[in-house]
């Protein structure tokens, strides 16, 4: 039986859709068999950011409606054999499937996968319902706004309410910004949210550029975001992974000056 | 009959009123109350239209109970019960204006509102978007930023006290406030916020004293 977890984070645009593309394929990389699951019905990015918009034939509300069997809707990933995703429809509504629904496809999943990943619509109306139903675990994703840590709050509370246990990953970090204190800081997110972080992911531009071209950053090394995303995948497995560090490594004299107070 | 009587018939202006004995079974009472309508009271309740109160003193009764008693009445044709009172239904009401303290523990997060009748303890966070609604006092052990209302049914006599006050907005009875334009004192003290001729105050906990003190009574000294 597999593990079926929720990425949410009751805003939108934090980052929940690249979030669950790059840790479905850092979690495939890792050798699991790795199912995602778009429930964003309408408004569809999941397929677009894996690069699989193409190959959809059937999607979650024609499994729903019974149009289809659910191993047909299931669209294998381009690079992974393991890895396969079941997109949502684009041309119904969120009122058009039921938690219940969602749920005894998420259980049938369960069976077939290690890891279920769902990537749940932004708001706490019915699409974050559906989504959540048959989770086991939840995401939070924020970013270090304070909008997005007050939306984060209320899903967390929603999450606790349907018992669904939540740990947070801090997207779009920016190290500039945190030195000079415009940003909050992790530790003053972590405080105020009161759950287990996960995982902090620092901004990257080539995140944008690599879900343009239909590539999940996480399959580029060289990208600081990519690297992130492999951590919180490896802390997934129960690894325990240190935080990476958002600074490079500051050079013996650059220290020395801070520590005598002139840096 | 019975050894002890539960049912006294007293005579007054309006008519007559029954004292229920509020310590004997429910079902005893209703025995008695048939025996003395149809043996021993039989003369003083025939003839005119009388009209009747009961009352059960602090017997707890259900509508349900309260409907057999006025149905037994009923059988005798000349009984009109006008009212049926219990003293335990004032004493509940007055226990309830008492405030009981409540206390609870966890994180009340942004969209989650706890109402209390009473006073509230929190031990944990009331985060932003967050609220407390008491007619009571609030005290949270803890850092208070969300909203809290207190004597949410007009009582100016409420306070919020918190570890930590940093409240989006406070209330007490019909007063608003928000910091910081009102009031901040940035410190990192327990404080709590009261009413003062209708405006809302803040000071340091240990301050609360001059507002309230009870008695302290010193043993063994």
């Amino acid at each position: 039986m597999g593990d079926a977890i929720v990425v949410t984070s009751g805003k939108g645009g934090v980052g929940k859709t690249t979030t669950s593309a790059n840790l479905g394929t850092a979690l495939a990389l890792l050798g699991k068999k790795v199912c995602m699951v778009d429930t964003d019905i309408g408004l569809r990015n999941l397929d677009v950011v894996m690069g699989l918009e193409n190959r959809i034939v059937y999607d979650l509300v024609d499994v729903a409606e019974g149009r289809c069997r659910l191993q047909q809707a299931l669209v294998k990933d381009k690079r992974f054999e393991e890895l396969y995703m079941l997109p949502a429809a684009q041309t119904k509504d969120k009122h058009d499937v039921s938690p219940e629904q969602v749920r005894d496809m998420i259980l049938e999943l369960k069976k077939d996968f290690d890891f279920v990943i769902i990537d749940c619509p932004a708001g706490i109306e019915q699409g974050f319902r559906n989504a959540i139903a048959g989770a086991d675990r939840a995401i939070v994703v924020t970013t270090p706004e304070n909008a997005a840590v007050r939306d984060a709050d209320r899903v967390i509370g929603l999450l606790e309410q349907s018992q669904v246990a939540s740990k947070l990953v801090i997207n779009r970090i920016r190290p500039s910004m945190l030195k000079t204190g415009d940003m909050l800081d992790i530790d003053e997110v972590c405080q105020v949210l009161a759950i287990d972080l996960l995982g902090i992911v620092p901004d990257d531009e080539k995140v944008i550029k690599s879900a343009n071209a239909g590539e999940p950053t996480v399959m580029d090394p060289s990208s600081r975001a990519a690297i992130a995303y492999r951590n919180i995948a490896r802390r997934i497995l129960g690894d325990m992974v240190p935080l990476m560090p958002l600074e490079d490594k500051t050079g013996m004299l650059k220290r020395f000056r801070k520590f005598l107070g002139i840096g | 009959m019975t050894e002890k009587q539960h049912i006294t018939i007293k005579g007054v202006k309006e008519g007559l009123v029954f004292l229920l004995d509020d310590r004997c079974e429910f079902s005893a009472l209703l025995d008695e109350l048939h025996y003395k309508l149809e043996k021993t009271h039989q003369q003083l309740l025939s003839g005119p239209l009388i009209h009747v109160h009961v009352k059960l003193g602090s017997r707890e009764t259900t509508e349900d109970e309260k409907d057999r008693i006025k149905s037994v009445l009923r059988q005798r044709g000349n009984l009109l019960v006008q009212s049926i009172q219990s003293e335990a239904e004032q004493v509940s009401a007055a226990n309830s204006n008492k405030q009981e303290m409540k206390v609870m523990s966890g994180i009340i997060r942004s969209g989650q509102v706890v109402t209390h009748d009473g006073s509230l303890l929190l031990l944990g966070d009331l985060h932003p978007g967050g609220s407390i609604i008491c007619t009571g006092d609030i005290y949270v052990m803890g850092t208070l930023a969300g909203m809290a209302h207190a004597g949410a049914e007009g009582n100016a006599d409420a306070i919020i006290a918190s570890s930590l006050l940093r409240p989006t907005q406070l209330r007490i009875a019909e007063v608003i406030s928000r910091p910081p334009e009102e009031w901040m004192t940035g410190d990192a003290a327990m404080e709590y916020a009261f009413l003062q001729e209708g405006i809302m105050q803040v000071d340091k906990t240990t301050q609360l004293f001059r507002m309230r003190k009870d008695p302290i009574v010193y043993k063994g000294v």
